[in-house]
């Protein structure tokens, strides 16, 4: 079930497995962001069925379209770049080898 | 804070280097009486929570980076205890 924060967004939960389904090119963008592919991201529950709206986020592990990643939301995505303060609300942290659950 | 049960886990390689050394353990937001959500979400585990474990689990930056002692991790999400029992008054 997708959550809906205070500002009415739904695209996850702050750490979040996700289905990379795009990618985002964009010629004109932040100096920061110089460098950083975009790419446009389905959360997803636990047993892979889509929860809530994809989002863009920015890609710090060289992942695919295609690929189960994980992202981390919200004011500790802009961490995940070296820059230490860029306009970043959504950052690709992993590549998912496996879920593993009991169901 | 919230409270979740563990319900599996996700191995990967492949990370932020944040994340390293890190077991990412999947939750299921819970009730305050326990009953599942259905809405399940990623955590960075810090206590060697399992699966079946209904957990305590930290939702904000700044608490996160003190509990993995990391300057400036891109983490937010992070099981901070093991939950013995939630008493609610009527």
């Amino acid at each position: 079930m997708p959550t809906v924060d205070a500002k009415g967004h739904d695209g996850g939960n702050a750490l979040h497995l996700c289905r990379v389904i795009g990618t985002v090119w964009a010629t004109v963008k932040v100096d920061t962001l110089v460098g950083y592919r975009l790419l446009v991201v389905q959360p997803l529950s636990h047993d892979l069925k889509e929860s809530g709206s994809a989002v863009v986020a920015v890609d710090t592990v060289s992942a695919a379209p295609g690929q189960l990643v994980y992202i981390v939301k919200s004011r500790e995505a802009s961490k995940a770049l070296e820059e230490r303060f860029n306009p970043v609300d959504a950052a690709i942290v992993g590549i998912v080898d496996e879920v593993r659950t009991a169901s | 804070m919230f409270i979740a049960r563990v319900i599996g886990e996700v191995v990967s390689t492949i990370k932020h280097p944040a994340l390293r050394g890190k077991k990412l353990l999947v939750v299921e937001k819970l009730t305050e009486g326990g009953e599942p959500t259905g809405d399940s979400q990623l955590a960075v585990d810090s206590v060697s929570a399992g699966e079946g474990d209904t957990v305590l689990v930290l939702d904000e930056g700044s608490s996160a980076a003190l509990v993995t002692n990391l300057d400036n991790p891109p983490i937010r999400t992070v099981i901070v205890g093991v939950i013995d029992s939630v008493d609610i008054e009527d």
